[in-house]
């Protein structure tokens, strides 16, 4: 034993649903064993996500010396690093994720809503009281309400759900607003394919968002909170179940809240899977129990909201700002971003892209610089495309026009919005017409039915997309498509049908050449569209492995072994799947 | 999470009852109810919507409205093993529809069925938020992540060989 004795080693093993999927328990689980049967005193610790997904398993080595990170960590590798780290005293480098490489991914980024985000263990209240923790809601006590209104206001924070509606106004507005009891609700819904961002807050420090919701609650002088969380984040709702425990204990949540004449209890809802329940009004309704299906605004739940009382409602991460404000200042929060869209944004960053993960940046950044110096391009070094913005919600943004800064106001010229904060980069891979189908056909599913427009008007807007894929499209059928967009986006009620034909009209728009090849000239210049291309097998290429034809659903390959196979067009249904299973890359789509 | 024993098990009203008044029988309490039910069986077995409905007070046809209005909801038993494939954006631009299709292959199924040996159930999600991982699957709610249609069969066939075991 050398270095090890002075008890000064912390490991941290990302365990985060990111870092769970990648392996990260098991990892944990042997580190567990080999630090027991060497005898080291080390402090071994499961932290949140720490954003470099792409890495994951992540493994954060620290000692007084400085700290390595270490990706992609495998149980086989835990000893070593063990042996050759922690007791011989240096690290792994080949398996440690270079310097350079940590400092482009974070040298951008601003962490304030992920301030704690693979640091603290999220499931120790103790770790977040030593990161300041709770110490928001102590210096808000000794204010006034309107104090902490004001302050929230002057921060200019905007939700972060997607609408951009001022909070400091929100909450000002159900402050005032006639009713008792009051409710706060933390719409954590996330529901939007393609973002994380609250879900990975939720699971990496659950009490800055209890933390924010208190303090809500004691600004707009509610008494009960509730956090409306997706069912499909297990992991989530565990660790704000501990975290609502914890801070029950230590009084912070409860009667009489710090010796304070301030009353607040927060309690879990779960979402059943409707994608719907993400809008505020639907939101309600599910949790009164009946089927998710928004109704006319106003009035606005901040007058008349659950149960029929002024409710404040804002997202995981709108609440997860708001400690951080009151214990830095409004000034300190609005000088980051831009005139009219303050602070930070997170982002979850997916798709073709080299390092995909959560980053929280200054808005005014450019997607340019978040997708080439923080992601480090796409995938592989392809063409970058686009950029999808806002999910089913957003639209796609041309790689030619992504010098524009990612701003509210910027982004919804383009046609697209910041949305929630999901942002998938594509390639020369992806087909716009099938992106517009998959959102499409996701919107078109999810649809609570009420208004006509966006009930049948997807439907039929998705027809036409299937038709155009299906290499019977004509060209009157983008015309069609514009005409149906206009119509749905008057005519419905909420923002579900509002914005569901937001994907169509923008890949109309930048890639209208793309619609035209597949109308005109039958091909996906991707392809991908199925009905478009043919598969064949590059007899150059094929050892003659059998591997595809025993994949091949409906028998539509053949050949001898160790001889060039080949397939039926005839037979082929086009699923890919040879394509995909073929380590010679000899099955290719024309 | 499923157990071996869920498709098989008996309801009990007691234990309906029982889920109610935990919820103080609200009619709002509805959905956690449900979620309890169907966490104990697997699914909504339809016998307990009238029970729920008489104990609330409220018509078994508004349960069986919000039992179909949302997703999570099933009205049949699943298999022993569940399933999920994500088509979140980044999932569905990583393969998740090839995915599904190999899945089918290895189990014998197509989305939204059972298997006839009752092992397998097929289903989908909209997006299990793991996107930098894709594509996923969940099996049995554990999510698995880096997929491509070779290494799925690997997980399945895991499954495969544990229900052998424990028939032996």
């Amino acid at each position: 034993m050398m270095h090890n004795d002075d008890k000064s080693w912390v490991i941290k093993v990302g365990l985060a649903s990111c870092g769970i999927a990648a392996g990260g328990n098991r990892v944990f689980g042997v580190f567990k064993s080999k630090l027991e049967s060497k005898s080291i005193r080390a402090e071994l610790k499961s932290t949140g996500c720490i954003g470099m997904c792409y890495r994951e398993v992540l493994v954060e080595v620290c000692s007084q010396h400085g700290s390595t990170f270490y990706g992609q960590v495998t149980p086989e590798r835990v000893e070593r690093i063990i042996d050759q780290h922690i007791i011989g005293g240096n690290p792994v480098d080949e398996w440690a994720v270079p310097q350079d490489e940590i400092n482009s991914f974070m040298s951008r980024q601003k962490r304030i809503v992920l301030r704690n985000c693979g640091i603290i263990n999220p499931e120790s209240i103790d770790d977040y009281l030593d990161s300041s923790g709770y110490m928001a809601l102590h210096k808000v006590l000794g204010k006034t309400p309107i104090e902490v209104i004001d302050e929230v206001t002057r921060s200019g924070l905007r939700g972060r759900g997607g609408a951009g509606f001022t909070t400091g106004v929100k909450w000002l507005t159900t402050r005032k607003a006639k009713g008792s009891p009051k409710y706060v609700i933390c719409n954590a819904d996330e529901g939007d394919p393609g973002a994380f961002m609250d879900r990975s807050v939720l699971e990496s420090d659950p009490h800055s968002v209890l933390e924010g919701m208190l303090i809500a609650g004691y600004a707009i002088g509610a008494t009960e909170g509730i956090v409306y969380v997706r069912a499909e984040y297990p992991l989530a709702i565990q660790r704000l179940e501990k975290a609502l425990e914890q801070a029950r204990e230590r009084k912070y949540i409860g009667n009489d809240i710090l010796g304070c004449d301030f009353d607040f209890n927060i309690s879990i809802r779960q979402g059943a899977g409707a994608f719907v329940c993400g809008e505020e009004t639907a939101l309600i309704m599910s949790i009164e129990g009946k089927r998710g299906m928004p109704r006319l605004r106003p009035p606005f739940p901040s007058q008349s909201g659950l149960w029929g009382r002024p409710t404040n409602i804002n997202n995981v991460e709108t609440y997860a700002n708001v400690p951080w404000i009151v214990l830095n200042g409004a000034e300190t929060y609005a000088a980051y971003g831009t005139a009219k869209s303050k602070g930070t944004k997170v982002f979850a960053l997916a798709g073709s892209i080299a390092r995909g993960g959560l980053i929280e940046v200054p808005m005014g950044i450019s997607i340019r610089e978040i997708v080439t110096d923080i992601g480090g391009g796409t995938a592989g070094g392809t063409d970058f495309k686009a950029v999808q913005l806002g999910g089913p919600s957003g639209g796609v943004i041309p790689a030619s026009m992504a010098d524009i800064p990612v701003d509210y106001e910027s982004i919804s010229q383009t046609g697209a919005i910041v949305g929630s904060g999901g942002m998938i980069v594509m390639d020369g891979n992806a087909c716009m017409v099938d992106v517009a189908k998959f959102f499409l056909n996701f919107t078109q599913d999810e649809s609570c039915g009420k208004c006509t427009f966006c009930r049948i008007g997807t439907r039929r807007m998705l027809e036409i997309l299937e038709k155009i894929t299906g290499g019977k499209g004509t060209e009157d059928d983008i015309s069609t498509l514009e005409e149906l967009a206009g119509e749905i986006k008057k005519s419905s009620l909420c923002g579900l049908g509002q914005t569901a034909p937001n994907p169509v009209l923008t890949t109309i728009k930048y890639f209208r050449d793309e619609y035209m090849e597949h109308i005109t000239n039958k091909k996906c210049p991707a392809k991908k569209c199925q009905a478009l291309i043919t598969y064949i097998i590059d007899g150059a290429k094929c050892p003659g492995c059998g591997l595809c034809i025993r994949y091949c659903p409906v028998n539509a390959i053949s050949g001898n072994k160790k001889e060039a196979h080949s397939i039926d067009p005839d037979i082929c249904i086009r699923c890919g799947l040879c394509n995909s299973i073929c380590r010679k890359g000899a099955v290719i789509a024309v | 999470m499923l157990t071996e024993s869920m498709n098989d098990k008996k309801i009990s009203l007691t234990l309906i009852d029982a889920i109610v008044f935990k919820h103080n029988v609200q009619p709002g309490a509805v959905i956690p109810v449900l979620q309890e039910i169907q966490e104990e069986y697997g699914y909504i077995p339809p016998v307990t919507i009238q029970r729920i409905a008489h104990h609330l007070g409220i018509f078994a046809s508004d349960i069986y409205g919000i039992v179909t209005f949302y997703s999570q909801f099933r009205l049949q038993p699943p298999g022993k093993n569940l399933i999920k494939v994500c088509h979140g954006t980044a999932c569905h631009l990583g393969g998740a529809e090839r995915l599904t299709e190999a899945i089918s292959q290895h189990i014998g199924t197509t989305e939204g069925k059972t298997s006839k040996d009752g092992q397998f159930t097929l289903g989908r999600v909209a997006c299990l938020g793991c996107c930098s991982l894709a594509p996923c699957v969940t099996v049995n709610g554990e999510i698995h992540g880096r997929l491509n249609p070779e290494s799925i069969g690997k997980v399945v066939n895991k499954l495969k060989e544990e229900k052998t075991a424990n028939v032996e």
